[in-house]
């Protein structure tokens, strides 16, 4: 019998300005969360199931980047993506292109537990949801005022927005930071060579393995706010953003392009497995080593009950709580 | 400098009984396209724009299933993916649920060079394509009478078809297995029309030792609407970095969950096997119940296939003039 432990995200990158109280949100949603999969985890559930439940929690908060509170296309619309693996059996589900259904990480589980199929995707998964009879909403349920007004700032700074993750060396003040919104800041990021608008909302995971040292990730996001139409981010690849199998579990987070050219979750389970480190060393390798110039983060557990976080951002949202009664949540 | 080297493939799983001629059909547009690879790789380009030449080639000929001569959704309908990965920079593109676009991997190509994302999907890759004035054509021109018939065939056989890939004791003709055997494939558990027809790939070296890989795919016969399967998902049907290239082929699900593409070059690069031992151990060690083939290159110049199904629609060249093209 291994002991459980449980490890939650909410987005690399952090802001440095963001304020206080925003913070403190934050860090009551992850609590919340991370309380919440303890509780089920001390219950006897199995990991996939407390991946799924934690997950639903964050996507029906809004104050991150998942199901309410998602990130706008640049059209103004949600189009949701997630996905589910349970490292018992590998056996995975995923979903992107969804603007109607509430959760969309149990529609990953369904594609996952009742299609034949492993991914379903825009109108072929909303009509998958409704054959399931999974909550579904209009569309604007999933905006928040607070995107909308990003959206536009997006926009209006013609597609370059200060990228909050990277230090821009000599800018040490809110006001200096916010001067160069708008204008084409030399350190903007740039994304498959092209300047783009990097605004990145915070992409929500949850690791988890379990009293039989069983391992389940998930990951749920609403992906780049201005994106366009029909983008698919890592989230929802399965080896990209989410990972589990015997060893470990791995849910990641930030610059979507990098992830999947990094496969950076399988490839933190591929170094334990085939280089034989530890998780630690894995999830830095990984950071250090496979994401070029990307910028990104994870979440990781293995299944003798280790976690492991990893970021090359300025900061990650995350938490974790352990069986001995051990629990934080972090930003910085 | 390196001697390049090129494979393709058009399928793992071939049904023992292949007329053939059907056989030879498809050899030959597999020749056809190894040649017009090596010519590209003696020309000096780059692996990157032959593996995209190679699978346009593959794409606009019917005989296998991507491009015109994919499989059908449920609904009658085409709906196609590819990726495409160069492995110079591990730079990637893809794209799924195409309806018009009469060369996918192309427009993978231009999601990869043309647009700040990775990967874009139905509507949003459709109006992509439109947008950067590649070539499109009505979704009809994609279907194929006999693709019509396979799926009418799917579904009379109440989603159960013979799977050509695993042998059912005592049968050993493709007609006595349709009739009687129920040998569906079970996929996630659950029974479906296995006809899996013959996603194609391929995987070059070039005379830089720069690796490229891509895939194209319509996918699973009778598959639902939005499905997507391994082929456009980089690190499962696609990969290349700069020791190897991989595409693969075969159960989608099953390419998926095991990272097969991904897992060779892992194979290679974190426990230090060659080739042909990061193949054979991803197919016999990854796949599980599995059913799925792969073709690989290394920078070395080596070239490498794994499969665990009955045959596998592959061939390669390298500039020493070596060629093959075989099925079983």
């Amino acid at each position: 019998m291994g002991s459980w432990a449980i490890a939650v995200h909410g987005g690399a990158g952090v802001d440095p300005c963001l304020p206080a109280v925003r913070q403190e949100e934050a860090r009551r949603v992850l609590s919340r969360c991370l309380k919440l999969g303890a509780g089920a985890l001390q219950a006897g559930l199995t990991a996939v199931d407390v991946v799924e439940m934690v997950v639903r929690e964050l996507e029906t908060d809004p104050v991150f980047n998942s199901g309410r509170g998602s990130a706008l296309t640049r059209r103004g619309t949600v189009e949701m993506e997630a996905s589910i693996m349970d490292g018992r059996g590998r056996r995975c589900g995923a979903v992107s292109g969804l603007s109607t259904v509430k959760n969309p990480v149990s529609l990953a589980r369904l594609v996952m537990d009742r299609s034949p199929h492993s991914y379903l995707a825009f109108d072929g998964a909303e009509d998958f949801a409704r054959e399931q009879g999974v909550e579904m909403v209009d569309n604007s349920y999933f905006i928040t005022e607070e995107n909308v007004s990003m959206l536009k700032l997006a926009k209006e700074a013609n597609s370059i927005v200060f990228d909050y993750r990277v230090p821009i060396p000599g800018v040490d003040s809110c006001s200096a930071i916010a001067g160069l919104m708008g204008a084409k800041a030399e350190g903007g990021l740039q994304m498959n060579g092209l300047p783009i608008n990097m605004y990145a909302p915070e992409t929500v995971g949850c690791v988890v393995v379990d009293n039989n040292g069983w391992c389940a990730a998930a990951t749920s996001t609403g992906g780049l706010m201005n994106k366009m139409n029909g983008r698919i981010g890592d989230s929802p690849l399965i080896g990209s953003g989410t990972y589990a199998c015997d060893v470990c579990a791995v849910s990641c987070t930030g610059e979507g392009e990098a992830i999947i050219r990094s496969t950076l979750a399988r490839d933190v389970a591929a170094l334990m497995e085939y280089k034989g480190l530890s998780l630690q060393e894995a999830v830095d390798y990984a950071i250090k080593e496979r994401l070029d110039e990307g910028k990104a983060g994870l979440i990781a557990v293995s299944r003798n009950g280790e976690v492991a976080y990893g970021f090359n951002t300025v900061g990650m949202f995350r938490g974790s709580a352990t069986q001995d009664g051990f629990m934080e949540v972090g930003i910085w």
